[in-house]
């Protein structure tokens, strides 16, 4: 137990101070670099509870896929931090706020948590199952409809990205696999005879 | 006091004294992939390759770590510092920690965790920041293309590897690696009434995601014919160009670790892992681990040919490869063996 307190902090004082890190950094690839260091220890957090497959699934997802194209797109940002620095007092009112209500609903929760731990029912793992099957028992058998439903709102944001984006231009020489294998030497070459000095 | 000796320190020295025994018997295999990669490499050019350094030039890569060690480092003015000096130490220790839950032979296996196959996922898709940060750290134009293809490619290769591991889980019924090597102890040949062979493996069952996962292998290790990452031809050297001396061997070695680790994972998903190829007497004399290094040392040799003999694909070819027809293929698969799985009763 006194290792997993051990570790707890050490995983808890690394993501706090990553976080920090994020927002005070001074390069904004800085700032992803330690957004990612900020969710890898997230996911020992997470290894601690017992929940290895959220774990692998935060690492697999956030940092194997998101933070990638995170990290693609403001590497090839040019930001000028004093014209970002400019505009920092006219948008200190609403961050503010933005940060009192998340810091309520924080409050909240842990109010809750610690005067009405009974009013909170936390299922205990099921016995003799990984959590991975535990998992899948519960989102297939129970939540199968919200579940199915969260994927088709994705599948229809993903299709709108694409509509937006998709442009077809005109004149770009594209690659045909299958007409470059129905090529033959009839269709593609002719023998002419040329006489000297004349040219085609 | 005798009880926190027995509870922490005793297994802590066991985990440790295993990790270094993985980690120098790795090393020392990875020495020695190398060297066969350039003796293959050399054969099917008709070369002599590597023939100096010791008998054969066994001793080629040592001489290599040896040199590269010894001489300076130089960081580019422009660099920045800090990330340039961690990439390559980012891209070798993210290889190297992945063989923690590999298994070797029944029961020789460092953490023995029920999300293996997902540990050794999410690890592989942490390895394109190496390449990305060193691309972006080094200041300079050929490294920065190279980590741009890097990120796109890793990123599409890593959904087909995604959707193959999937169709083997559905199999297996386990994300534990030592149980997907024993679901393999039965299958196609039991069934026929033969011995455990080579039959009941999945790169039978499964003969179309082996063939994807072997080609998403090398995209995802930027082996040729992938290798777009760091095409001399065009890139110099890619994400590499302004590295040198140690940083540089950082890079060869965990890239070569990584290469390694696709082999052993297409070893234990489709090759049976540590089984024997037929479980009659002769075979089962051998120890498991040989046939581990055996089988890995044969899928190697694949990587190896394809290096010598397949030219380079353009990097518009190798999206399409990706996505419009492994990624089209792999899903069309998980759904039929799911169908044929639940119709059949086959699986967990």
């Amino acid at each position: 137990m006194v290792l997993g307190a051990i570790f707890f902090y050490l995983f808890s004082a690394l993501v706090i101070a990553s976080g920090v890190m994020v927002i005070g950094s001074r390069n904004p690839v800085h700032s992803v670099l330690f957004l990612i260091l900020a969710f890898v220890n997230a996911a020992g957090l997470f290894v601690l509870l017992g929940a290895e497959f959220l774990a692998m699934i935060l690492i697999v997802v956030y940092v194997g896929a998101v933070a990638v194209l995170f990290l693609f797109v403001v590497m090839m940002l040019d930001v000028d931090f004093v014209e970002l620095r400019q505009g920092f007092l006219d948008y200190l009112p609403i961050g503010a706020l933005i940060g009192i209500v998340l810091l309520a609903e924080l409050l909240l929760v842990i109010v809750g948590w610690t005067f009405a731990s009974d009013a909170m029912v936390t299922a205990p793992p099921p016995s003799g199952m990984t959590n991975t099957e535990a998992l899948g028992a519960i989102l297939y058998t129970r939540y199968v409809y919200f579940f199915q439903a969260a994927g088709m709102v994705l599948l229809v944001a993903m299709v709108g990205a694409i509509v937006l984006t998709l442009r077809h231009r005109e004149n770009v020489k594209r690659q045909s696999i299958p007409d470059q294998v129905a090529r033959s030497p009839a269709t593609s070459v002719e023998v002419r005879k040329v006489e000297s000095g004349k040219g085609i | 006091m005798g009880e926190f000796f027995n509870d922490y320190v005793v297994p802590a020295a066991i985990m440790i004294g295993q990790s270094l025994l993985l980690l120098v018997v790795l090393l020392i295999f990875v020495a020695y992939i190398l060297y066969a990669d350039r003796k293959i490499w050399a054969a099917v050019q008709m070369r002599r390759g590597p023939n100096v350094v010791g008998p054969w030039g066994l001793l080629q890569s040592f001489a290599d770590l040896i040199k590269f060690v010894l001489k300076e480092p130089v960081i580019p003015a422009g660099a920045n510092k800090g990330v340039f000096l961690l990439a390559p130490l980012v891209t070798t220790v993210l290889a190297l920690s992945a063989w923690a839950v590999v298994p070797v032979a029944a029961g020789w296996v460092i953490a023995d965790i029920n999300v293996g196959i997902l540990y050794i996922f999410a690890i592989s898709s942490l390895g394109v920041y190496g390449v990305i940060m060193a691309g972006w750290s080094s200041n300079s134009k050929y490294p920065f293309l190279s980590a741009l293809r890097s990120a796109a490619q890793m990123v599409s290769y890593e959904v087909s590897i995604g959707f193959v591991i999937v169709t083997v889980l559905l199999c297996v019924g386990s994300l534990n690696l030592t149980d997907i090597v024993l679901a393999q102890g039965k299958g196609l040949g039991t069934e026929l009434g033969l011995p455990s062979s080579f039959l009941d493996w999945h790169w039978l069952v499964l003969l179309p995601m082996f063939v994807i996962f072997f080609i998403s292998a090398l995209a995802e290790t930027n082996r040729p014919p992938f290798d777009l990452v760091e095409a001399e031809s065009e890139l110099v050297a890619g994400f590499m160009v302004e590295y040198s001396s140690s940083p540089y061997m950082l890079f060869m070695l965990g890239e070569y670790v990584a290469i390694v680790l696709m082999c052993a994972l297409t070893t234990i998903l489709f090759l049976g892992g540590w089984l024997p190829p037929v479980d009659v007497v002769p075979f089962t004399w051998v120890p498991g681990v040989i046939w581990f290094i055996l089988k890995v040392s044969a899928v190697f040799f694949m990587f190896a040919m394809v290096k010598a003999f397949v030219p380079r694909y353009r990097f518009d070819q190798l999206m399409r490869l990706g996505w419009k027809v492994f990624l089209p293929i792999s899903l069309f698969m998980v759904v039929a063996v799911a169908f044929v799985l639940q119709l059949t009763g086959w699986g967990a």
